[in-house]
């Protein structure tokens, strides 16, 4: 029986792994091919991508960003989880709208949106110029603020539903037990409910991390070609240029170093925590 | 904001509820309820679930806030003191201690939270660790204890800061029989220890009777009888309280006479008389007799008044006692438990008399 139940998983599981086989594994295997042969067979293209000055500093620059979008996101997605779970029926409805409506919009349009918004000639800028308060426009957008604005916004969903999840399986009786010993709310909040979540917070902190550092559309627009992150880097090296072998490098460094968190992540949470 | 109270610092409380009332939408859970809670009593709410014994215990702790009705401690009114100043003590069902915090750190809590000093905490904490038997777990993690250690981290981190009044809601119901009744001792002792005032909540009856100095009877939200264990189990005022507390069998009575502190009736063309315990006794009554307090014989005992002739149908050997399941002549079912040393064993379908001596059978009214 178990040896059929197996079997049955296997063949359900079938057609995602052919499909992400033939899809990714085969294409990637090409890409760690270009990377130790393009232009000339060696690990030369690894060496640059560790030297190289402007391949570090786009690097240096996309950790900075996913940090700051990671710290960001988690403050927002915090509050939002808490008034999901433990807000009155009416705010819980509110919040739900709020993480959902996001889910069904392109990432292309957000991050246009955005720029309508932010850009020097944005419903922002020409506001508070109409309104005398500025003379010149703000710098909102096509730099490292309107990147972390757009990406902030995109991944907020994905950070609420593991810590709404963490939320949801405290134990309501734990709460009143601390309030019942004379805590404050503060105090019930920072030392009892806030550490009952650090499950759902490290995972939601790994979830936003590890896909921030492969943001493309959103850096690409909001960044104006000026605040170039790893993704955009490999597809100018690509696209641009031609300079396939470096691309490629930088390609497989990026997703061994995706590959070290998700394991870091496996360690730490249940995958069923992460969805809620 | 209301003026924040310091309760707590008393050594034992007195609560008196007076007229409380719950609903909740359209479900009426407590209906004017007043009951005196003594000082340093152990006062047991026992009652089926759903009968508002929780939702009491809840409004006592400051949780849920009454519909109606005051709250007084020590003569004050309460009612609207929130939970986290009254600050009693509370045991949980499940216990609720915190999962990201050691057996130490749990018992340290309410103490923090009170801003003792490091070095009384450290001496505090120490205290009830030993006091509950805990030592060498101080450093674990509740999730790598046993049910029974679990209740004992929540005993002490209920009892570490001296709380007037101690709240405990069904605290032995995950726990089997042995650590039950190992607990119920340790619960007992501690009650003696501290002198606090206990109000423990259970829908067990054995554990009321065991545990406390009252018991206060609960069904559908209402309080039916309040008294010290003997009292409540041999003079119950009604059905409802007279079954929830153990066995007992129920004759209806015919040509019911009432006279002065006695009364008689008929049963089978048999005299039944009874001693009259409850003042408001309508026309119909039941005479009520715990098993325990029947014996068997070949004849009628007591110069023949409260004895019915039956048949043996069935015997159940428990080791102490043996129990018999009987019907009358009419077919009326009887138990009856007898100490098994006693008595020789009565063979199934043996004619015999059931007796009881007068001062063990108590009058109900017919209705529930």
């Amino acid at each position: 029986m178990g040896k059929s139940a197996t079997s049955r998983t296997i063949l359900l599981l079938a057609p995602l792994l052919l499909f992400l086989g033939l899809a990714y594994v085969v294409p990637f295997l090409g890409v760690i091919r270009w990377s130790v042969t393009l232009p000339e067979p060696g690990l030369g293209q690894y060496h640059a991508v560790l030297t190289d000055p402007l391949v570090q500093s786009v690097f240096i620059r996309t950790l900075r960003i996913c940090l700051i979008v990671t710290a960001a996101v988690l403050v927002m997605a915090y509050a939002i989880a808490y008034v999901w779970v433990r807000g009155t029926p009416a705010q819980r409805m509110l919040a739900e709208f709020c993480i959902l409506v996001p889910f069904w919009i392109s990432v292309l349009t957000r991050a246009f949106g955005w720029l309508a918004l932010l850009s020097n000639r944005g419903l922002i800028n020409t506001w508070l110029q109409a309104a005398g308060i500025i003379s010149e426009p703000l710098a909102l957008a096509r730099n490292e603020f309107g990147v972390v604005i757009g990406m902030t916004h995109f991944l907020i969903p994905f950070a609420v539903f593991p810590i709404a999840s963490a939320m949801r399986a405290i134990d309501e009786r734990v709460l009143l037990a601390a309030r019942g010993m004379g805590a404050s709310r503060s105090r019930i909040f920072w030392s009892v409910f806030v550490p009952l979540t650090y499950g759902g917070l490290i995972g939601a902190a790994l979830i936003v991390f590890v896909f921030a550092l492969g943001f493309f559309v959103t850096p690409a627009i909001l960044g104006g070609g000026r605040s170039v992150m790893v993704a955009e880097l490999v597809y100018l090296r690509i696209f641009q240029s031609p300079d396939w072998g470096l691309g490629a490098a930088i390609s497989v460094v990026l997703v061994l170093f995706i590959g070290i968190l998700l394991a870091l992540m496996r360690r730490f949470i249940k995958p069923a925590h992460l969805v809620g | 904001m209301p003026q924040r109270m310091q309760l707590g610092d008393a050594k034992a409380a007195e609560i008196k509820a007076v007229s409380i009332g719950k609903t909740f939408g359209a479900f009426r859970a407590l209906k004017d309820l007043s009951l005196d809670i003594g000082r340093g009593e152990f006062l047991t709410l026992l009652g089926p679930s759903g009968s508002g014994k929780t939702t009491f215990l809840m409004i006592l702790a400051g949780f849920t806030a009454p519909s109606e009705g005051r709250l007084m401690m020590d003569g004050r009114d309460i009612t609207d003191v929130p939970a986290e100043d009254r600050s009693y003590g509370m045991v949980f069902q499940g216990y609720a201690l915190f999962p990201h915090l050691t057996v130490e750190q749990n018992i340290a809590f309410p103490l923090k939270v009170r801003g003792r000093s490091a070095a009384d905490i450290k001496r505090r904490v120490g205290e009830m660790v030993e006091r509950v038997g805990l030592i060498g777990h101080e450093k674990k993690l509740p999730a790598k204890l046993s049910g029974g250690q679990q209740q004992r981290v929540a005993l002490a981190r209920a009892l570490a800061f001296e709380p007037s009044v101690l709240l405990l809601d069904e605290p032995f119901s995950a726990l089997d029989k042995n650590l039950r009744e190992m607990m119920q001792e340790e619960v007992k002792r501690l009650h003696q220890e501290t002198g606090t005032t206990f109000v423990f909540v259970t829908h067990d009856q054995s554990e009321a009777l065991a545990l406390s100095s009252r018991v206060a009877i609960f069904n559908h939200g209402e309080l039916l009888q309040v008294g010290r264990p003997q009292d409540v189990y041999e003079r119950p005022e009604n059905r409802f309280v007279a079954e929830f507390l153990g066995e007992i069998n129920l004759l209806p009575l015919d040509a019911l006479r009432l006279d002065g502190d006695s009364a008689a009736g008929q049963f089978e063309d048999r005299t039944i008389v009874l001693a009259r315990t409850n003042p408001q006794i309508g026309p119909k009554a039941v005479a009520a007799v715990r098993p325990e307090h029947m014996t068997i014989a070949a004849a009628p005992q007591n110069a023949g008044h409260n004895a019915i002739a039956c048949r043996v149908e069935d015997a159940t050997y428990l080791g102490a006692v043996t129990r018999y399941h009987l019907k009358t002549r009419t077919g009326a079912s009887i138990a009856v438990s007898m100490p098994t040393v006693a008595t020789p064993p009565f063979a199934h379908r043996a004619d015999v008399w059931v007796s009881w001596p007068v001062e063990q059978g108590f009058l109900l009214p017919h209705q529930t």
